[in-house]
């Protein structure tokens, strides 16, 4: 059984319960628990954690949670706004509720699951992350993804896979309309399993047979010179 | 960075705290916007034939009192006025055309604000906290209200350069974001006669969707209008005698949030804005999608 610390942010500066996640509670050991209360969309909550801990955040949440996590399992029983798991390391991120904007940018790794929407520029520049969105997705998700896997269960916005590089979509539902050098590509064996798992371990129930596999044209990888209008 | 909030009160009985319910919606979007601050909020009807004229003036000493005389004397119209700061507002029978001519000749160190049967705006520098105190925001009632909170990046820092910007009458516009095109707008608006106070691209965008409706086109239609009309990025949020209308632009890289209840509709930049607010845990949340059109109804 976890041991259960309870801070309130009622009570607490965004920099004090960081500062405790960070310094008191790693010292501690491991198999700790912590329920943040009071949330109240405030931004920065348990960023740049770097420990196996459990934080549970009991509301709807700000700005950039849980950004550049390393190790940690946060869990948001609410909506966040702008950035949450920004760059992300390892460990996982798990959004209740709706994500706003640019969820999981930059991640390196590690799982981001918001079980329902996340909106426009969902994994922009992803780095090695995987996403799990239970809802849909807004406009320019994916945008100039580097490496890792998105997986949409519901619909995509405008210009899904803008300039990808050599992450992979999976989409569930419509696909509104695909960005400049992103195409559909066949369903393979491994695809449907690399999908599978990662509903799994999302929470969601491993059906794979409805979705499309997005990934780079790669036409945009080399300057042509002949075709230098077209940039 | 800006703020912006909006509140619109459904159950008639929360008009009464419209003020309490707005100050610390703005207070806390002070953060995004230290600058300058402004509300308009929309109250009860005046009787038939009274428009209500919002001032400000730079000059603490400026005599209202001076004033009124001299324009009831000169227009023969009813007339009264509540002067709280630099604010006042005039209550009279006089038509806008009379009162702009009236002023016209004066050049009195007074600069008009708002037109309508409804509206009151009042705009000013300073931390929106310290605004929301100085003009007793808290003690305002009525059906709803629109704010803003200004951290400047294209204009002057003004109480005139302070949103919300009004035209017309019982209209006025908030904007979270920038234009880069409201030259061409404005030069466009000008040759058809279209009069500007200021140099802000917002003043753009407010003066372009209300000579629309001017023009004919319903609020929602010149809004269709302006996303092929405006350039840039841009949370508009607008309120009429008797609406609140939000749009976000096809970017949608300027925030807001909307929380609904049986009660009322609040809308601000971000939720922390709106977590004071009662029974919002229970109401739908959510964030408005690029060129979607949202309008609810006091």
């Amino acid at each position: 059984m976890d041991r259960l610390i309870q801070l309130d942010l009622a009570g607490l500066t965004v920099r004090e319960l960081n500062q405790f996640l960070h310094q008191e509670l790693p010292s501690r050991g491991a198999g700790w628990h912590v329920d943040v209360l009071n949330p109240n969309g405030m931004h920065n909550l348990a960023v740049g954690l770097n420990a196996s801990v459990d934080v549970d955040i009991r509301g709807h949440a700000g700005y950039f949670i849980a950004g550049m996590n390393q190790q940690a399992r946060v869990t948001v029983h609410g909506n966040v706004g702008w950035s949450v798991a920004e760059n992300i390391m390892s460990g996982s991120v798990r959004v209740k509720g709706c994500a706003s904007e640019c969820a999981a940018a930059s991640g390196h790794g590690g799982l981001v699951v918001i079980e329902q929407d996340a909106s426009s520029r969902c994994g922009i520049s992803m780095k090695g992350c995987d996403i799990v969105v239970g809802g849909s997705v807004g406009h320019l998700s994916a945008f100039m993804a580097q490496a890792g896997t998105l997986v949409v269960r519901g619909n995509a916005g405008p210009g899904l896979g803008d300039s990808l590089y050599e992450a992979v979509i999976y989409v569930g539902g419509e696909i509104h309309s695909l960005g400049a050098d992103a195409r559909e590509e066949p369903m393979q064996m491994e695809d449907h399993a690399r999908v599978a798992e990662l509903l799994t371990r999302a929470g969601f129930p491993a059906e794979t047979g409805r979705f499309k596999r997005i990934a780079s044209a790669r036409s945009l990888y080399h300057w042509h010179a002949d075709a230098g209008d077209r940039y | 960075m800006c703020g912006i909030v909006g509140f619109l009160a459904r159950d008639t009985r929360l008009r009464e705290s419209l003020g309490e319910f707005v100050v610390p919606m703005l207070t806390c979007m002070g953060e995004r916007g230290p600058d300058s601050a402004g509300l308009a909020i929309f109250s009860d009807d005046l009787p038939d034939g009274l428009r209500r004229y919002s001032f400000y003036t730079s000059v603490r000493t400026f005599d209202w009192l001076r004033f009124l005389e001299d324009f009831a004397a000169a227009t023969e119209a009813t007339a009264e006025i509540d002067v709280v700061e630099s604010h006042a507002v005039l209550m009279t029978s006089a038509t806008p055309a009379m009162v702009n001519e009236w002023l016209a000749a004066r050049r009195d160190p007074i600069h008009l604000l708002s037109v309508g049967r409804k509206i009151d705006v009042y705009k000013d520098e300073g931390h929106p906290a310290d605004i929301s105190r100085r003009y007793g925001f808290t003690a305002f009632t009525g059906s709803h209200a629109v704010g803003h909170t200004r951290m400047a990046t294209e204009s002057a820092v003004s109480p005139a350069h302070a949103h919300p910007f009004t035209a017309g009458e019982d209209f006025c516009l908030v904007h979270n974001g920038s234009l880069s095109n409201p030259y061409s707008i404005r030069r466009r608006l000008e040759k058809k006669g279209v009069r500007f106070e200021t140099d802000n691209d917002t003043e753009a965008a407010c003066r372009f969707l209300e000579w629309r409706m001017r023009e004919g086109d319903p609020l929602e239609r010149a809004l269709e209008r302006g996303f092929d009309e405006l350039d840039g990025f841009y949370t508009l949020l607008m309120a009429t005698a008797d609406k609140l209308v939000l749009v976000r632009d096809a970017f949608a890289c300027k925030p807001a949030v909307v929380a609904e209840t049986d009660e009322y509709v609040a809308i601000s930049s971000e939720y922390r804005a709106l977590a004071h607010l009662p029974g919002v845990k229970g109401a739908r949340i959510f964030e408005p999608v690029p060129e979607q059109i949202y309008s609810w109804t006091a």
